[in-house]
């Protein structure tokens, strides 16, 4: 196993997979410029997919694509977080999970600016500008929907309980995190901890949200080894056409 | 169609391009966007250096037809589309006449401030930001409490 291969795979199944995800609200957000705004998000996730999944292929040398790989691996072979697979909630849940992802992306993409990779380096740059505004959305939402309504108070907290320990998977260290942060190609995860909570400490205190005290973390899908049943439905949608018609074009 | 045996000028070539529309905003050209980087001839292959705009921005590869379109129209047979993402597109790269010819087309320029200066209809400076996302990737919509009209702004990245 290559670790930039892997390490290439988590940036862009982490990317993919929250672009599909958003793109599901296309048609069904609350307002129009929501829908607009997260329609604008998710093509904006697509697109920092195939920079990422085609350096991948790239890298691999196996001949496949960014496309192949998008839509022909199966859920075992996907290196994304759990955070981002999981089903998007209502429209508080959707820019929770969001607005967590965001503040660790604008952090990863930061120090990948400075990679030992000029590839790499070249990616970060480009989409750290899209994700900075991704970040000032949803941490203005968060904030919005938090120090909200009643309603949207509680259902705001209701949303930090259930992702928050979604949360720590970020940060996991493993072989591949070594060899590269050695490398000076990507930072270690588990450095960027502190920077996180400082930021995300700062967001839930302006939304009058609570963080949970536990550091509890669901684990598996950055190294593979257990996605959550909802990935496999994800992928069963996404991948349907071109599983049903191997290198259909239009 | 021209067939010509001499090789254009570059600054024919540059006039050429600059009488592309951008496919999303028709108002303005893709010289004017500032995503034509370079211009090079290759032995007999002229090579364009484009660097995209948005990464999911659905117009990347009309741009791109639209580039090798006009080159044959003019005679420029073997065009060679290369994508270039570093240094990244900044609005700072749209040109003034672009920035012009936006304003007169009714979308608000991009400003180092993050926000509109003034109402692309009336001139007005009472603003607001209805959504940070517009109708497409590179716009956000805004409001003028003057005439009460909204409009476009290009969004300053
Ligand atoms: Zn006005």
């Amino acid at each position: 196993m290559d670790p930039a291969f892997e390490f290439l795979c988590r940036m862009g199944d982490n990317t993919l997979v929250l672009g599909h995800r958003v793109s599901e609200w296309c048609g069904h957000s609350p307002v129009l410029e929501e829908d607009i705004a997260l329609a604008n998000t998710a093509l904006d996730l697509i697109g920092q997919t195939q920079l990422w999944l085609g350096l991948a292929a790239e890298v691999e040398g196996a001949g496949r694509d960014a496309d192949a790989l998008a839509m022909t691996r199966d859920a075992w072979d996907f290196r994304n977080v759990l955070l981002v697979e999981l089903p998007n909630g209502d429209f508080g849940r959707t820019m929770m999970r969001q607005c967590l992802f965001d503040a660790w992306h604008d952090l990863v993409l930061a120090e990948l600016r400075d990679s030992t990779d000029d590839r790499i380096a070249a990616i970060a740059d480009k989409t750290s500008r899209e994700v900075a505004y991704h970040l000032e959305r949803s941490r203005d939402t968060v904030i919005g929907l938090g120090d909200g309504t009643e309603e949207s108070h509680a259902r705001m907290q209701a949303a930090l309980d259930r992702l928050y320990p979604y949360v720590g998977e970020l940060f996991e260290t493993d072989a591949v995190d070594a060899a590269l942060a050695e490398a000076g190609i990507a930072p270690d995860p588990g450095n960027l901890r502190d920077a996180y909570d400082a930021r995300i400490t700062g967001i839930m205190a302006e939304a009058t949200l609570t963080i949970p005290d536990s550091r509890f973390a669901h684990k598996g899908g950055r190294d593979g080894v257990r996605h959550t049943e909802h990935l496999g439905h994800l992928l069963t949608e996404m991948q349907w056409l071109q599983r049903a018609y191997p290198g259909a074009t239009w | 169609m021209n067939v010509r045996m001499d090789r254009p000028t570059m600054p024919e070539i540059w006039a050429w391009l600059d009488q592309v529309p951008d496919p999303e905003i028709p108002a303005i050209s893709l010289v004017d966007l500032g995503v034509i980087r370079d211009l090079k001839w290759q032995e007999e292959t002229l090579q364009v250096t484009v660097t995209p705009t948005y990464s999911g921005c659905p117009a990347t590869s009309v741009i791109n037809m639209e580039i090798e379109r006009a080159l044959r129209k003019n005679g420029v047979q073997n065009v060679q589309i290369k994508r270039q993402i570093s240094p990244p597109w900044t609005t700072d790269w749209l040109s003034d006449k672009g920035r012009a010819s936006l304003l007169a087309y009714g979308i608000a320029p991009p400003q180092p401030a993050g926000g509109p200066e003034n109402c692309p209809r009336c001139g007005g400076t009472d603003l607001e930001r209805v959504s940070q996302f517009g109708s497409t990737p590179c716009k956000a919509q805004w409001r003028c409490r003057d005439c009460l009209e909204p409009f476009d702004y290009f969004k300053c990245i």
